[in-house]
């Protein structure tokens, strides 16, 4: 009775009661530094790179515990490493290594199978000493009097057991400076942090900057095919993926862009990132378009929050101008843009902007730039067009921050974690469903983001608002409101 | 019903014919469907690569061989190996996603059927062993699971003695290597040898050899790619 009931809980909330607890230092022989390598991580045997003997010994002294990997229940089955309950997503294998017919799961096979008849492997052995800093944050920048009120709450909620905060931060509020403060208040005390994002590229451009200003810390950058994988960090900037591989690793954990795909679409990111946390961890969220589930706990005072209503160099957010085309669509299906756009191009206020073109489909981005090169060709303008499918995607996007060309067109892939110093920003059908309230907010937050050109114009071209465009507006110019009144 | 390879939901459209007696699931999206290219129409006679010739000049090549010539009958693919196949395959494969057999398990039995019409009746399979240490790192041989989709008897015959993968090697590379196949059980019947990809030949053609030594009076290959 008592595992049925315990079995219907799970189906609701999965538990990590089974994580288990690190043991008392034993007296077995080991390399130090593989506590420091293997610590928090829950991992599959491939995924350690120990040979059998020492791996096997290991295990015999504790040091290493193996865990099921795949809970079984009356409703199904549950990946340990990913949460997926999903029935699809476990697929029967007649495995060759135990001789039975079993499952996997094809949820997280990316990251290496995870095989019924194999266990995960949970480092037990002693903890590993980091390195206590007097002053682990050597960057000596200057914060907006709004950044050092935000950093002082994080401070504050990073050193508080299971404190939970969400920064409600603008597009080019800053936020990496704000979260320094924070970080080195919990590595100062030998204690271990997380900062995780959805994007690889954000994690690569992070590395480097959090090198500089944490010099003495040992940070490793995870993402799918880093190099670093088996390097000790007591400040790991992860993306949100390689939480998989965490179970009770860190003391605080900070989630940037919380709102944004793919960790707001997989609830396995969620199930990884609450399991990499210890449970009296702390977690900040990073977000300038918090969601609908966010921002019900903000109203009804269950989640603390702290508002960056203005960008660092102190100027509004640029407001979207809503242009209504009534042939938008025949014309987008001509893979031409309405003549409005036109009409706003041959009078922007700024003709030496570079020029950001969002539109929805990847189709339309290649054949709307074949169009506009023949038409920009005569007043001397280059023009590239970049989507996921492109493999030159990083290069085309730094060509366009160098200025080698001036129009770039693109899908939602470029929304959000690119800075262009001086640009416009123009929707073509801001009206399509790609747009929701937050990738319109992203995108308009694009525009403006250098202090030497802190304006920038951003038109929405549209053949009807939709709810999300109309709340996008609204939202923006909030923001700009609360800034004002600070 | 979800795609087995991009996970997008299946919606099945549901007409008169369908009502009362749903049509089998489909275990692709059409999307993903329609990137599979099923070898049709002409081809070379020998290993089914699409070609006018009736024998491409690869096969050609392969009549002058001092040892490997004549040991195949024919090879007979089912998909060409583009892209989006070699991604499947490799996640079939390497990441050991057993249930994509299913995406091509259809298809594979049908070609079957058809080509092998005649000679299957008293004909054998034989799917291309694994060594022990890669059957252990996979859990599992892809080309025994393509062997079980058929309906007519396979039987493990071949060992295989552990060598790189062929995948990493060279052309040439691989036209010279040894040959890593024994014969376990001796076989007086005609052999189907079935793999996942025929990409030189040169597999097929070492096991065929060593089938054809051990007193097998023929051997046909059926593969699911052209490489």
């Amino acid at each position: 009775m008592k595992s049925f009931i315990h079995s219907a809980r799970s189906l609701i909330t999965p538990t990590y009661e089974w994580i288990p607890t690190p043991s008392q230092p034993s007296s077995a022989p080991f390399n130090d530094d593989h506590a420091s390598q293997f610590h928090g991580k829950l991992l599959i045997r491939e995924e350690i790179p120990l040979d059998d003997p020492t791996f096997r010994s290991y295990l015999i002294n504790q040091l290493f515990t193996a865990i099921p990997s795949i809970e079984k229940h009356l409703w199904g089955h549950r990946c340990r490493r990913c949460g997926t309950r999903a029935k699809r997503h476990f697929a029967p294998i007649p495995c060759a290594r135990c001789d039975e017919t079993h499952v996997y799961c094809r949820n997280c096979i990316e990251m290496g199978r995870v095989l019924a008849c194999e266990p995960l492997y949970y480092w037990t052995g002693p903890s590993p000493n980091w390195s206590q800093q007097d002053h682990a944050c050597h960057w000596d920048g200057n914060l907006t009097t709004y950044q050092q009120h935000a950093s002082d709450q994080i401070v504050k909620s990073m050193t508080t057991p299971k404190a939970e905060l969400l920064c409600w931060a603008v597009c080019g509020a800053g936020k990496t400076e704000m979260v320094f403060a924070g970080i080195a208040a919990l590595l100062e005390q030998g204690k271990r942090v997380c900062l995780a994002t959805p994007r690889a590229d954000v994690v690569r451009e992070l590395v480097p900057r959090f090198r500089t200003a944490f010099p003495h810390t040992s940070i490793q950058g995870l993402y799918g095919g880093s190099e670093q994988k088996d390097t000790p960090g007591q400040f790991v900037i992860a993306t949100t993926h390689q939480l998989l591989r965490f179970a009770h690793a860190f003391d605080g954990m900070i989630i940037d862009e919380i709102d944004a795909f793919p960790f707001h679409h997989d609830p396995s990111l969620l199930f990884a990132a609450n399991r990499a946390v210890k449970p009296t961890a702390a977690r900040i969220y990073l977000t300038a378009t918090p969601r609908k589930q966010h921002r019900k706990r903000v109203r009804a005072g269950k989640l603390a929050t702290v508002f960056v209503p203005v960008r660092f160099h102190g100027h509004p957010l640029p407001v979207p101008i809503l242009q209504l085309c009534w042939q938008l669509k025949k014309d987008l299906a001509k893979h031409q843009p309405p003549k409005a756009f036109f009409t706003w191009y041959k009078q922007r206020s700024h003709p030496d902007r570079q020029l950001l073109i969002f539109v929805p489909t990847i189709e339309l981005a290649e054949k709307l730039t074949r169009t506009l090169q023949k038409y920009f060709a005569s007043s001397g303008q280059t023009i590239k067009s970049v989507h996921a499918a492109d493999h030159d995607r990083a290069e085309k996007v730094q060509q366009f921050r160098n200025k080698a060309y001036n129009v770039l067109v693109t899908t939602t892939i470029l929304e959000r974690g690119v800075t262009f110093p001086s640009v416009d920003v123009v929707i073509l059908d801001a009206g399509h469903h790609v747009f929701d309230e937050a990738a319109l907010v992203q995108i308009a937050g694009r525009a403006g983001r250098s202090p030497k050109d802190p304006t920038g114009e951003v038109v929405f071209f549209h053949d009807g608002k939709t709810e999300a465009i109309v709340k996008a507006v609204k939202s923006i110019e909030a923001m700009n409101k609360r800034g004002r009144r600070l | 019903m979800h795609c087995l390879s991009c996970d997008q939901e299946i919606i099945v459209e549901v007409n008169w014919n369908t009502l009362f007696k749903p049509a089998p699931e489909p275990k692709l999206c059409p999307s993903c469907e329609a990137k599979l290219e099923r070898i049709a129409g002409k081809q070379c006679k020998r290993c089914s690569r699409l070609t006018d010739q009736t024998v491409c000049p690869d096969c050609q090549k392969w009549e002058h061989h001092p040892t490997l010539a004549g040991a195949l009958a024919f090879n007979q693919s089912v998909y060409t190996y583009n892209d989006f196949l070699k991604e499947i395959i490799a996640k079939w494969k390497y990441r050991g996603d057993y249930v994509l057999r299913e995406a091509f398990a259809d298809a594979f039995r049908d070609q079957f059927n058809i080509t092998f019409k005649q000679i299957k009746k008293d004909a054998v399979l034989v799917p291309i062993p694994l060594s022990d240490r890669r059957l252990q790192e996979r859990s599992f041989n892809q080309a025994e699971a393509l062997a079980q989709v058929l309906d007519t008897p396979y039987q493990q015959a071949l060992t295989r003695i552990h060598s790189e993968k062929q995948s990493k090697k060279t052309r040439h590379d691989r036209l010279a290597s040894a040959n890593p196949f024994q014969v376990k059980t001796p076989l007086n019947k005609p052999v189907i040898l079935v793999d996942d990809i025929y990409t030189t030949g040169v597999t097929l053609r070492h096991a065929a050899n060593v089938l054809r030594e051990s007193g097998c009076p023929k051997v046909y290959a059926y593969t699911l790619a052209r490489g």
